[in-house]
């Protein structure tokens, strides 16, 4: 690949100076003048409950009060991959928190007062609140009508059963591969739900006009699915696309969180509900952790078999997911997973079973990691237990299975390059694995931990991108993504590709936010595919500049097109040392001719980009057969921690990540990413430790019982490490890493416990006092008292990993 | 029950209608145009309020508008009026913030930080920061530049010093 003069640079961000004047504006900040009105929404006390009546009287009356809207007014469902979420609960409602009604009105106060007019009576049900519970025959039912939801092809619904989606993935023959083990190991791991916890909470208003055009302000990753979502979902009220905008300003984080749709809809139906003036609906710190999405809890099973020396011979991983009240999104991630939870390893036999299950709890969905994080902490702390258990290094063992170029993959297709022994090679040297190191302190101990990982975009096959670029009078440009800029720098790197190309530098590029009337197309950003799928979009976009370039400069000045480059924001010759044209001087006016005529006219360029190799139509039963995912980026992390062997406490010493990038387009804005991800990861990995009552109510949201990192809780060395094994069809060899940085730190924490202190901990998260009563020789799963983190409850090793009614 | 509170805001004298029960954030953001303070919580847990009172770092949303009258209030609109400063440059040459919803709260912190103690030690700067979450940086980025940019202006003042502070583990 030749040199590059801006890819591969760190550029400065397009969006740092906004960001730290206080100039850049998100959703909440934007002024709708006098007639804005407010919403306030009326939600479940109940996990899961019939509504037999809702009266609204009262709070019709309440002073400032203009309209109460319940689900009889929207009786419709809506969801991205499944219609299974509802705008209002309409006969039912299925978690505490739900929305049955919303009030709007003059001010945000009167809007709340009246919330809380509304009478719903209700007859309560059994709530769903255990996966066996949920699983088994004759369970009560969360959903009657699942059979009827609208859906895509790649889902397997069970009607009749609470099960969302079953991902199946069948190789080879396991039987045969446990046959050919010297050892096999099978345990059961458990990770508990999580919340995103983006500082910004979601916020939308919408402003359905007299002209019947309905916009949205939302902060969100998804604004073309979002309208896409919503054309489907509201088509009663005659919408199409053409009449559905979304507008999309700065996004106060994501993670995952404001991927597809959810309170953002019942914004657009107050708006309908109140044709001509805009409505705003906010949610609150509560609000957002019980309201939106959290990443779902699952219980795995896994059973490894290995040789002596080392080769894994197969795998049986079943994992059942807790996946709340609708699966719309989350039975994406348990479909991902459910293809790939090998991990990052060659193994000829393999039985996957990932199983989606409803449940009374709040909705779950994407989650930075989309399900990786969840099913690597079991998979990569088994490989350190049977790497013990064999007499053998645990990095050795992954080496000696580590996943190749070509490797045949669960599903039948082939690995992409990726450098994973690299990745392990210099997370190894940067902690000096093999090497012990002593506490300086009697009653601390030291270890270290290392973890591999990999992860693939999980998208439709048809998920595209497409970018427009123009030039202005100066020679400065405008390029339109529809991407989201959710921190990760996506708008620089973009301004840098195009930069690349015509050679204009990346501040003379203002790239911004979307509007889906004005910006080119996006699937969403999710999965960590835009660097590599809208970049695509964005070189092509270039490239088809350059030409247009070339062409109006040879036409103009009566030269071969073969003969003309671009270098330094000009058009040169091959042939003519003297020849130098500045785009400024020809990029919208064209070029003067001797006779005063002029040649060219404005010049832009679009490129589009679809991943036209990836198929979801294998085997429902073997998963073979197609081409769901585009790629996997690969890695592995090491960290050296502290204990104190009385309490358990743990001072992170150093963190190493090592991420196959493929080609980092800003280096600086990839270790932001790494720094950013672990310190995320790490959080998840020891105490944010979401807590529910056995009723179904969440306990803990907000930041005062529900512990995110401060300043002061960060490892005191972080080393990001960036291997480059060129993606040969992303755009200068990039694929993804944003989702990645935080997949290994949980099973990498509990390598390095059990390194320092002997016990192996295998349930989420690896808190001080996990450690401290398993040291003392104490069975946390017998005091862990009775509020649940996902639903599940009772010991681990217990749980039956059963679907009653003959359903498989 | 309404009440004309008066203040300087940012510099100007100001003056506004105000509920007891408004919090600062409310009215600066509701009632007077002033966007960067954000609400993140609303119950003084994450900081994204945070603006100067005086020039202390306070949370807008844990101040009672009438609480400020008489007082000097000073948000990132302000701190910026004759062009960014040494740290919101050197915030932006390092590419430090990602979504950028904490930056307008660390920034003032920051600032109030660097304004009572200009050479401070990163555990000084991690503990003024502690009260601003950031979801998205590992906070590593944002502490740094702050140590770099109080070493850089000490440097300017007085002859260069020593060797650099040992990193504190925290």
């Amino acid at each position: 690949m030749s040199r590059t003069h801006i890819v591969g640079h760190s550029a400065i961000r397009v969006d740092g100076l906004a960001k730290v004047t206080g100039a850049a504006q998100y959703v909440d900040d934007l002024e709708f003048g006098p007639g804005l009105l407010h919403a306030a929404v009326v939600e479940s006390p109940h996990a899961h409950a019939e509504i037999l009546k809702i009266d609204t009287r009262a709070a019709e009356k309440a002073p400032g009060v203009v309209r109460v809207v319940t689900g009889a007014d929207f009786p419709y469902t809506f969801g991205l991959y499944m219609s299974d979420r509802y705008i209002f609960a309409m006969d039912r409602v299925r978690f505490v928190g739900e929305q049955i009604a919303a009030v709007i009105a003059e001010t945000p106060e009167e809007a709340l007062r009246a919330a809380k007019l509304v009478k719903v009576a209700y007859r309560p049900l059994p709530p769903v609140l255990s996966l066996a519970e949920a699983l088994k025959k004759d369970a009560v039912l969360l959903h009657p009508k699942l059979g009827e939801y609208q859906r895509v092809p790649w889902f397997y619904p069970k009607a009749g059963t609470n099960i969302a989606h079953w991902r199946k993935t069948r190789k080879g023959d396991p039987a045969e591969g446990f046959k050919q083990a010297d050892y096999i190991l099978e345990d059961t791991y458990t990770v508990p739900r999580y919340a995103h916890c983006p500082i910004e909470p979601h916020a939308t208003t919408a402003f359905f006009d007299m002209s019947g055009r309905l916009t949205l302000w939302a902060s969100s990753q998804s604004p073309f699915a979002q309208r896409d979502v919503m054309a489907i979902a509201l088509k009663p009220f005659g919408l199409t696309h053409r009449d559905i905008r979304v507008v999309t300003p700065y996004v106060g984080g994501g993670f995952g969180g404001k991927a597809g749709v959810s309170m953002e809809i019942i914004a657009a139906v107050l708006a309908i509900a109140m044709k001509g003036r805009p409505v705003r609906l906010h949610w609150t710190r509560e609000q957002e952790f019980r309201n939106t999405s959290q990443r779902q809890g699952v219980i795995a099973r896994i059973k490894m078999g290995v040789r002596k020396t080392g080769e894994i011979t197969a795998l049986e991983h079943t994992l059942h997911w807790d996946a709340g009240a609708s699966a719309e999104y989350g039975a994406n991630v348990v479909n991902a997973v459910g293809l790939s939870a090998t991990g990052p390893y060659r193994i000829p036999h393999v039985k996957i079973d990932s199983v989606c299950v409803y449940t009374n709890m709040p909705p779950c969905g994407a989650y930075r990691g989309f399900g990786y994080s969840e099913f690597h902490f079991g998979l990569e702390s088994h490989l350190n237990r049977i790497a013990k258990a064999i007499g053998m290094d645990p990095v050795e063992l992954r080496r000696r299975n580590a996943i190749r170029e070509g490797d045949t993959l669960a599903y039948g297709a082939a690995m992409n390059p990726g450098n994973l022994l690299g990745a392990m090679d210099a997370v190894a040297g940067e902690i000096q694995w093999g090497r012990k190191k002593k506490s300086k302190k009697s009653h601390k101990v030291i270890g270290k931990g290392m973890a591999c990982f990999w992860k693939a975009p999980a998208l439709p096959p048809n998920a595209s991108s497409s970018a427009y670029l123009k030039f202005n009078e100066d020679g400065s440009m405008n390029l339109s993504v529809s991407g989201m800029e959710i921190g990760q720098g996506f708008l620089t790197v973009m301004a840098q590709v195009a930069a690349e190309v015509l050679t204009v530098p990346v501040a003379k590029i203002r790239v911004e936010t979307p509007d889906t009337d004005r910006n080119a197309y996006e699937w969403q950003t999710v999965g960590s595919h835009v660097t590599w799928g809208c970049g695509n979009a964005v070189r092509a976009a270039a490239e088809d500049v350059k030409k247009k370039l070339i062409a109006t400069a040879a036409r103009g000045t009566k030269r071969k097109a073969a003969d003309l480059y671009l270098q330094d924001e000009c058009v040169k010759s091959r042939k003519d040392a003297s020849f130098s044209l500045p785009f400024r001087d020809y990029v919208i006016s064209g070029i003067m001719q001797p006779d005063g005529r002029f040649i060219g006219g404005p010049i832009h360029g679009t490129g589009m980009f679809m991943p036209e190799f990836t198929t979801t139509q294998g085997d429902p039963e073997t998963s073979q057969g197609g081409h769901p995912n585009v790629h996997y980026t690969v890695g592995c992390a090491g960290v050296i921690v502290e204990f104190d062997k009385e309490t358990g406490k743990m001072d992170i010493l150093k963190v190493a990540l090592a991420v196959d990038a493929g080609k980092a387009i800003n280096p600086q804005l990839v270790r932001g990413q790494i720094v950013g991800g672990i310190v995320q990861g790490l959080a998840t990995a020891l105490y944010e430790d979401i807590r529910y009552a056995p009723d179904g109510r969440l306990l803990n949201p907000n930041f005062t019982d529900y512990k995110i990192p401060t300043a002061l809780d960060c490892p005191a060395e972080i080393v990001p490490i960036i291997l480059e094994t060129p993606q040969p069809d992303g755009p200068f060899g990039a694929r993804g890493i944003g989702e990645h940085t935080m997949i290994a730190s949980a099973p990498m924490m509990a390598n390095a416990i059990e390194d320092a202190l002997g016990v192996r901990l295998k349930t989420m998260p690896l808190t001080a006092e996990k450690i401290a009563l398993a040291l003392k020789g104490i069975d946390y799963e017998e005091v862990k008292g009775d509020s649940l983190g996902f639903c599940f409850r009772g010991r681990p090793c217990d749980y039956p990993f059963e679907v009653g009614g003959g359903i498989s | 029950m309404k009440k004309e509170i008066f203040f300087q805001l940012n510099g100007e004298p100001r003056r506004v209608d105000v509920a007891p029960h408004e919090t600062l954030l409310d009215v600066l953001r509701g009632k007077m145009g002033v966007h960067s303070p954000k609400e993140g919580c609303g119950r003084g847990d994450c900081g994204a309020c945070t603006v100067l009172l005086d020039g202390k770092a306070v949370r807008g949303c844990l101040v009672l508008a009438m609480e400020v009258e008489g007082q000097a209030v000073t948000t990132l609109e302000g701190l910026g009026r004759d062009g960014p400063r040494a740290l919101q440059e050197a915030f932006v040459e390092g590419n430090v913030f990602q979504c950028g919803f904490c930056a307008p709260g660390v920034v003032l912190a920051a600032s109030a930080l660097l304004a009572a103690h200009p050479d401070p030690t990163e555990r000084q700067i991690r503990e003024a920061l502690a009260g601003n979450l950031c979801r998205c940086t590992g906070y590593e980025p944002i502490v740094k530049t702050i140590l770099a940019v109080a070493k850089k202006k000490k440097g300017r003042k007085a002859k260069p010093s020593s060797a650099p502070s040992r990193r504190t583990a925290s």
